[in-house]
């Protein structure tokens, strides 16, 4: 892979996509609205299932308030790359036009998948890092060099983990045609990642570590801003985050075999 | 000797295609049972086209043309047979053999919507790997060919069809390929539009020697740009070779209106042996075969007194109509 000239692709689609956001400039005005009201809601029905106990799955509100913040974190990549690009998966597959993303001499997977980009999305990952920050401060947290790089490790597991979950199900547009249901139901498991795992019921504990780990998106990396972690969980979610990027990009390759292309 | 760039042997595909009977009870069943069954959408066909020629896919709707475009561009897996192009085998998708061909299709765009073409050209020139200086010869150049200038910086949205399909084509030719692949690259273009388009690719054709590979049901498309065409009828080759040599085949008459100076001589003509298709007054038509077209003018010049005369050709959408509805050519 020459990775000079992917840069320079991922440069111009930065561009590009840039620019035709900025060509509606309402819509990126609601979005930004969206993005703070959506994270306003959240912390306040956070605070509501604190009221009557000082503990959930024993977290305090302080603790999981950080789940919160790498939720918001994690959803505005979502809503900044996946969003925008997985979708575009479908259309791409109903409508045919991934012919054009298939002749070109890329790959594929690499052009589908960062194509385009939300940049309301942006307001949400830095009111994500805002949100971790204050969270630090609260429940005093020393920052030294280990504890920045486990953050990091456990923070980009879960963005593959997530990119993977969302491009598995996309990539079943080729057999299916349409999948937005799958990626609602996906968008709806993701908002149990809001909370800790632990305050879960054990069999809930399992079908969200096992079938769908969204507890690893959140909770890990959580509990590695706390000195909670444990260094088998992260190696866990290591692995996981490894297995599911290999399998994403095998299932893709497989998938593309059974592309037959909208007729015209 | 000009090599052949594609060959394509014994070469089938089959899709699995789902059907539904109507009403609620169909949908129902179509939803818990989905019957599918295997159609063999192209059945052992072979050929080859040589560098730089112009090759154009006729066929009914459904007939296959688009499927084996896409085959011989790589989109779609064969089912058996082989195909080589260029040297390569299609479905790998190799990033050289990309780098030689480009499929146009008219009826879906690559193009950025909210942005102006240009945006999308120096996207493909770094996906192509061109640097930046090289881009901008390239689209100078071709713009220039496609006659698009203040069009290039206009938002893609707000283009007319004819200038969005010039900026598709420019989009397209952009790392210079030397396969075309164009999948009805005149649908839904006026006339100008469909002219211009046919001038630009007969001169880009002659310009870099390209293999022009060309489907579509504007029959101009087909005559002003191939010599040779192959006839897809149900997904078998009913023929391949000359246009002209089918054309002949398939109307082996020529229409020929004479205008006589007087009813007399219209009456003469009537009787001396030609075969009428009718007369009205002074005007008559004949019907001529093609080889004898010469010495029959001559005769009918020298016996009779003419006014006017006009050679009708059949309307060509009519003799290629026959093509797309029969299976055999015995040409």
């Amino acid at each position: 892979m020459n990775l000079r000239k992917y840069l320079k692709v991922y440069k111009k689609f930065l561009h590009t996509s840039l620019a035709s956001e900025l060509e509606y400039k309402a819509n990126i005005l609601v979005d930004l609205i969206t993005a703070i009201l959506s994270l306003v809601g959240s912390i306040f029905l956070l605070s509501i299932f604190f009221q009557n106990s000082g503990y959930i799955g024993g977290w305090k509100f302080e603790q999981a308030l950080i789940i919160q913040a790498i939720y918001t974190i994690l959803n505005g990549i979502t809503n900044t790359w996946f969003n925008p690009n997985l979708t575009e998966i479908v259309k791409h597959i109903r409508e045919g036009t991934l012919d054009f993303v298939l002749l070109k001499p890329i790959d594929s997977q690499f052009f589908i998948s960062l194509k385009k980009i939300n940049p309301s999305g942006f307001l949400e990952i830095m009111l994500g890092f805002l949100l971790l920050f204050f969270c630090i401060r609260i429940n005093q947290i020393n920052l030294n060099l280990s504890f920045l790089t486990l953050s990091l490790i456990t923070i980009s597991c879960s963005i593959c983990i997530l990119y993977s979950l969302w491009f598995f199900i996309s990539t079943t547009t080729i057999w299916f045609v349409k999948t937005w249901n799958a990626i609602e139901v996906l968008r709806s498991f993701l908002y149990i990642g809001r909370f800790p795992l632990s305050s879960f019921s054990f069999s809930l504990r399992i079908f969200f570590s096992v079938f769908i780990p969204i507890a690893f998106i959140t909770t890990i990396p959580s509990e590695v801003f706390l000195g909670l972690s444990v260094f088998w969980k992260i190696l866990l979610e290591i692995i996981v985050a490894t297995i599911f990027l290999i399998n994403s990009r095998k299932f893709w390759i497989f998938a593309l075999k059974f592309y037959s292309s909208a007729s015209s | 000797m000009v090599q052949n760039i594609i060959n394509v042997k014994n070469l089938s595909k089959s899709f699995d295609i789902s059907s539904k009977k109507p009403g609620l009870k169909g949908t129902i069943q179509h939803f818990f049972r989905r019957q599918t069954k295997s159609l063999k959408v192209i059945n052992d066909i072979s050929f080859e086209i040589k560098e730089g020629e112009i090759v154009g896919f006729l066929g009914a709707n459904g007939a296959g043309k688009t499927t084996i475009l896409k085959m011989l561009c790589g989109l779609i897996y064969p089912s058996e047979g082989s195909i080589l192009v260029s040297g390569y085998l299609p479905f790998r998708r190799k990033e050289n053999f990309l780098k030689n061909i480009t499929l146009i299709m008219g009826q879906k765009q690559q193009l950025i919507w909210d942005l102006p073409p240009i945006e999308s050209f120096y996207l493909n020139a770094s996906i192509y790997d061109l640097d930046k200086l090289e881009a901008k010869k390239r689209i100078k150049k071709l713009s220039e060919m496609l006659e698009i200038d203040e069009e290039l910086f206009i938002p893609v949205r707000k283009l007319s069809l004819g200038q969005r399909m010039k900026s598709e084509l420019l989009a397209a030719l952009i790392h210079e390929p030397n396969i075309l692949f164009l999948d009805e690259p005149t649908l839904g273009l006026d006339i100008n539009a469909q002219r211009n388009l046919r001038k630009f690719l007969q001169k880009y054709n002659k310009e870099t020697n390209a293999t022009i590979c060309l489907t579509s049901h504007y029959m101009k498309d087909i005559t002003s740009l191939c010599k040779r065409v192959i006839c897809v009828h149900k997904g078998e080759i009913s023929y391949d070779g000359k246009l002209d040599l089918l054309l002949k085949k398939l109307s082996p008459v020529k229409e020929i209106l004479i205008v006589c100076r007087s009813e007399e001589d219209a009456i003469k003509l009537e009787n001396s042996g030609f075969t009428v298709k009718n007369k009205i007054k002074n005007e008559i038509t004949i019907k001529i075969e093609n080889n004898s077209i010469t010495s029959s003018l001559k005769t009918i010049l020298n016996n009779f007194d003419i006014e006017d005369l006009f050679i009708n050709e059949p309307p060509i959408d009519e003799v290629i109509g026959q093509v797309l509805i029969k299976k055999d050519y015995d040409i």
